[in-house]
């Protein structure tokens, strides 16, 4: 119980009175990213980095955690009210979050949202506290081809997992690979794809491709959409959380297999959107009342903002425990992480205990603040929807090119960004996917090194990728992953016949 | 009248026409990204791996992945024109008037960055929100600028005051009167 004692020192760590505010504005500023269109968890992470330069890592961390669990609460708001996902996880929530919200059941349907949310959100964490240190111990055997190993697993789950065509996202993938590699290269010193131009020797920063991607790009696409904000009013009664409350165990079932495919869609990169979508289906499909889902059923919110939360906490897991992050948000607090001087990846829970369990005791907090505040508050954030698009458009793009400006102060990163909504833009339309684009822009550069060192164990040998138990199941695994889709389709037709 | 009319009519780029073209501009980028690891060197140094080593596959992927997308792209086609069942409209990618929409907040956003390039952020800022809220919101001038000053203002403080962070003055600065 090694653990438990960890987790109180951190939850001494986080309950100092500056640490505790800074989780409560985080929340607040995260509830009000996840709810206005075109800031998301990750882009809002982005913009918020460069202030917390100047704060201990600890509670710089704390803070940004916090903006993510606020993100992921406000987005349930939009759902049921306007039926406008704010963000792309809670698109499930609408199915049937929105028809209660028209029933004039949107403080049951808030309730049952936010409640699943922290109790996905709850699992998950439980789950970090006891197995990341385990598999950060284990990680601590790795060597360059087993780290290499759990990139290409990372990358190869993405194109066998994803939902789309297969080739997009290999193309998205490969494109941030080659913009990663752009600058200066770490080993020989020699520049690459800069073309001559000294401004590019700097790279381009994935922050600056994750504000205009997530920023602008969805600035651009709900623009389309003429955006007409008609939502219902909600209150949120204590009488109604408490007979929701009553309601909720009844679809335990429910919960606990959405908390499950959250966890593993969230350590395995697949993330909280097609987590969501998935368990929305299974509950679906598993349910009684299957035929009634998508006409406002209580469960068709619990298990998307269940399984939601708990991809989007877990997803944490893997960035702590080895450094490779299992979401966009995750890839942009590692980044935090590389800027406030430490080094993502096992070593940091032998190093710096105090940042690690600071983090997770800050997790278990800043989720049961989260839930009271959406609770109480939920009229307030509701009331920043119908502020006009007019003014919230220019206002977003404003921060988005501060944010984009303050990572490096560099007037091209602001240019960058434009051409990043503009990419968004079109990538989001033809379903180009811009998670593993974002993902393989933050891990290019440490994915190259980890296999350039491989080779230069092996001598240019790929067999070292099979070398040894360990390596050899981690890259099997991977092509397994790469080749799911066939896979699982022959498997179909052997059990046809 | 007219615009309207054709927003919610058939004209606009069709989801063929961008596949194509996306997939010719990433097909361009890897040929890009191919051509400068060879130049790298892509192969094996006295030292191990050269510089373009990794990036010469990736450039590779990227190309075969772009060629993959492009030929699905006409395999559909071929595909529709043999099943005439369900001949339907071509799917699109964005109408005109959509698209007008979209530009609408593109090219001021564009000439804003442009702005703060000249004007520094500030500047720039408050004058493309006051603008904005005119043109595409129709508020009142009064209404329009106090907010864009407003929300300027609350930034300045923001960063400059409290956390320090300097942000671009631009070429001609016209705050440089206050002394941040």
């Amino acid at each position: 119980m090694v653990e438990i004692s960890a987790l109180f020192h951190g939850f001494a760590v986080v309950l100092s009175p500056f640490n505790l505010l800074l989780m409560l504005i985080g929340i607040v500023l995260g509830v009000i990213i996840g709810v206005l269109p075109g800031l998301g968890g990750a882009n809002g992470v982005a913009i918020l980095l460069p202030l917390t330069f100047t704060m201990p890592p600890t509670s710089a961390i704390i803070m940004l955690s916090c903006i993510y669990w606020g993100a992921l609460f406000g987005g349930a708001i939009t759902s049921v009210l306007f039926n406008i996902p704010g963000e792309p996880w809670s698109v499930a929530t609408t199915f049937d979050g929105y028809p209660m919200a028209q029933q004039g059941r949107a403080g049951e349907a808030l309730t049952a949202s936010f409640t699943s949310s922290f109790i996905g959100a709850l699992f998950a964490v439980i789950m970090i506290t006891f197995l990341a240190p385990l598999v950060a111990k284990f990680a601590l055997k790795f060597g360059p081809p087993e780290f290499f190993s759990v990139y290409l697993l990372t990358f190869c789950s993405f194109i066998g997992m994803g939902k789309g065509s297969a080739w997009k996202t290999l193309a998205a993938m490969m494109l941030g690979f080659a913009l990663a590699a752009i600058g200066m290269d770490n080993i020989t010193g020699r520049l690459r794809l800069t073309f001559g131009f000294s401004e590019m020797m700097r790279g381009v920063d994935f922050l600056i491709a994750v504000i205009g991607l997530f920023g602008i790009g969805e600035i651009l696409l709900s623009m389309e959409e003429g955006l007409a904000f008609s939502g219902k009013s909600a209150k949120i009664d204590p009488k109604v959380v408490l007979e929701t409350w009553k309601k909720l165990p009844r679809y335990w079932m429910t919960s606990l297999r959405s908390c499950l495919i959250g966890c593993w869609m969230g350590i395995t990169p697949g993330g909280a959107t097609p987590a969501s979508f998935m368990s929305y289906g299974i509950a679906k499909r598993m349910s009684k009342d299957g035929d009634k889902f998508g006409k406002g059923q209580i469960e068709g919110v619990i298990a998307p903002e269940t399984a939601a939360h708990a991809a989007g906490t877990s997803a944490l897991l893997p960035m702590l425990a080895l450094g490779i992050p299992g979401s966009p948000t995750a890839a942009v607090l590692l980044g935090g992480l590389l800027i406030w001087g430490l080094q993502p990846g096992p070593l940091l829970f032998v190093e710096k205990p105090d940042f690690v369990w600071g983090l997770i005791a800050s997790m278990y907090l800043g989720n049961l603040a989260g839930l009271i505040i959406v609770l109480t508050c939920v009229p307030l954030f509701a009331a920043i929807l119908r502020v006009p698009f007019s003014i919230i458009a220019p206002v977003i793009v404003v921060i988005c090119a501060i944010g984009a400006y303050t990572v490096h102060n560099a007037m091209l990163d602001i240019w960058l960004m434009m051409l990043f909504g503009v990419v968004g833009y079109v990538f989001k339309k033809l379903d180009y996917p811009l998670a593993p684009l974002v993902l393989a822009l933050v891990l290019g550069d440490r994915a190259e090194d980890s296999f350039r060192q491989s080779m230069l164990i092996s001598q240019g040998d790929m067999r070292i990728f099979f070398s040894n138990g360990l390596v050899g199941g981690i890259t099997g695994l991977a092509l397994v992953m790469l080749f799911w889709p066939m896979l699982s389709k022959g498997l179909a037709k052997v059990r046809g016949t | 009248m007219d615009e309207q009319e054709s927003a919610a009519g058939d004209g606009g780029i069709s989801t063929r026409t961008m596949e194509i073209v996306v997939a010719l501009v990433l097909l361009a980028v890897s040929a890009l990204v191919v051509i400068d690891s060879y130049r790298l060197g892509s192969k094996w140094g006295d030292d191990g791996p050269q510089s373009g080593y990794f990036p010469f596959y990736i450039g590779l992927l990227l190309g075969i992945a772009s060629v993959a997308t492009l030929a699905r792209v006409f395999l559909k086609q071929s595909r529709r024109g043999e099943k005439l069942a369900a001949p339907g409209p071509e799917p699109q990618f964005v109408g005109w008037g959509q698209l007008k929409l979209v530009l609408s907040v593109l090219l001021p956003a564009i000439v804003y960055v442009l702005g703060v390039q000249l004007f520094g952020m500030y500047v720039a800022s408050a004058v493309y929100i006051a603008i904005f809220m005119r043109w595409l919101g129709h508020y009142s001038w009064v209404k329009s600028v106090s907010i864009a000053v407003g929300v300027t203002a609350t930034i300045f403080v923001l960063f400059e005051i409290w956390f320090k962070v300097p942000l671009f003055k631009g070429a001609y600065d016209a705050l440089a009167w206050l002394g941040y």
